[in-house]
């Protein structure tokens, strides 16, 4: 029986009426926490519609351990941030996603909230993920249910595949500014001209 | 509410002649030509040269008037039995492409008795301030549809008592959104948008005083309620 990386939980068969079953503690604790995520739907447009239907008994979430929705960041795993997201909203997004406990996972739902969508204009942020990390990105405008579901499965084969004495996946940090790799958000900003951003542009020629 | 002597549902085409026949949905109107509604020559006959000018576009009619006589037109529209336009339902402003073409500023009233629409409009120069009276204390419906009018054009209303942003945050350094100088992505480059935006204080959206006015500013916590007591407003 060879250390594979992965052991499978096995049965033990011992002389007592009770088998045994052994397992690796992370494939135990990743069952766990993947089959009972608590979802914070943070709906601000039509995408939240969908994310509606998908928890609605035809879709049913509760298949995959949804059962609960958690409407307190505190008490929920799962951030679905679902719709567009002005900037007057990002200190708000960014507060509840500080207030959901660890460990917590992010989907961004369609392609406003993953991008900024076709709302490419002053008041929109261009992607959550410039506030809060995002684990998974669901494409669509919006994505039909069957779409969410397929990024909650995504979500959960990462959830597995987690190591739970691994803390570092757990920090959270700033952007290491001292690192050769760092890039400055005025750099971004400039590689980005002109679809990132362009502040020449004006519609009326003016 | 049957114990309340003092409320009177308002019933539409009610200062209508009774046999006055039932509205009917208008078909095949004209873009021109069409009759101006009669408080255009009531509006005239009041106020004689206030009056600039009146147009029927779509069977609907639009009064141009002269701003420093703006509040004195509403106020009599709102008062006077033979008009009684006592529905503000909106204010904005048109800002034209054409840079020479004045910006209007726009006032939708509707009476519900006499089953009657109005546009009154002002023409703001360019170069001129662009400030036009508050009608405030004829509508209280004018408080918030004046701060967004204000948030979107930067136009001032003279008399409001609370002129501040109501869409975009109250520190909004780029401008006015909708004029026409006003670049679709913003003037700052997404990276300080997104620093200022982040840079706001979630909880502080209101001020002392509305607070105070929905009586939640004891359920804060001591220091917000410490800040805020100190005079500070919203965000940063």
């Amino acid at each position: 029986m060879g250390l594979s990386p992965r052991p499978e939980p096995r049965v033990v068969e011992t002389s007592s009426d009770e088998p045994w079953i052994t397992t690796r503690l992370d494939s135990f604790i990743n069952w766990g926490r993947k089959n009972s995520l608590w979802p914070m739907p943070f709906g601000t447009a039509c995408c939240a519609i969908e994310f509606m239907a998908t928890a609605a008994s035809k879709f049913d979430l509760a298949r995959f351990g949804m059962e609960r929705q958690a409407f307190s960041p505190r008490q929920a795993d799962l951030l679905i941030c679902a719709g567009r997201v002005p900037f007057k909203l990002a200190p708000v997004l960014r507060r509840i996603w500080q207030q959901m406990p660890q460990p917590k996972w992010c989907i961004s739902m369609g392609a406003c909230a993953s991008s900024g969508g076709m709302f490419d204009n002053y008041a929109v942020v261009q992607g959550i993920d410039t506030i809060i990390p995002v684990d998974v990105y669901v494409p669509g405008c919006p994505p039909r249910p069957e779409g969410l579901l397929y990024g909650i499965l995504m979500l959960q084969k990462k959830v597995e595949k987690e190591r739970a004495a691994d803390r570092s996946l757990r920090d959270e940090m700033e952007p290491d500014a001292t690192s050769q790799l760092y890039v400055s958000p005025s750099e971004i900003d400039e590689v980005s001209e002109p679809f990132g951003n362009s502040v020449h542009q004006t519609r009326s020629g003016l | 509410m049957s114990g309340d002597a003092s409320f009177s549902p308002v019933v539409g085409g009610s200062a209508l002649a009774t046999g006055a026949p039932s509205p009917k949905t208008p078909r095949n109107v004209a873009r021109t030509g069409a009759h101006p509604n009669p408080s255009a020559d009531a509006l005239r006959a009041e106020f004689a040269t206030v009056v600039q000018r009146v147009d029927v576009v779509w069977g609907e009619t639009s009064v141009v008037v002269e701003r420093a006589r703006l509040h004195d037109v509403i106020q009599w529209l709102h008062d006077d039995e033979g008009q009684r336009y006592d529905y503000l339902s909106d204010i904005t402003a048109v800002e034209y492409r054409d840079v020479e073409r004045e910006i209007e500023v726009v006032w939708h009233l509707r009476s519900l008795p006499y089953r009657r629409f109005l546009r009154v409009k002002v023409l703001l120069e360019r170069g001129a301030a662009l400030e036009v009276p508050s009608v405030w204390d004829v509508y209280k419906a004018a408080d918030w549809l004046e701060r967004e009018c204000f948030d979107m054009f930067g136009i001032r209303f003279a008399g409001h008592p609370d002129l501040r942003r109501i869409l975009m945050w109250e520190q909004y350094k780029e401008g006015f959104p909708l004029r026409k100088d006003f670049p679709l992505r913003g003037r700052f480059s997404r990276s300080e948008q997104l620093r200022q935006a982040l840079a706001a204080n979630p909880e502080a959206r209101y001020s002392k005083d509305e607070l105070t006015i929905a009586q939640a500013l004891e359920d804060l916590p001591a220091d917000m309620r410490r800040r805020l007591t100190a005079g500070e407003r919203t965000g940063e």
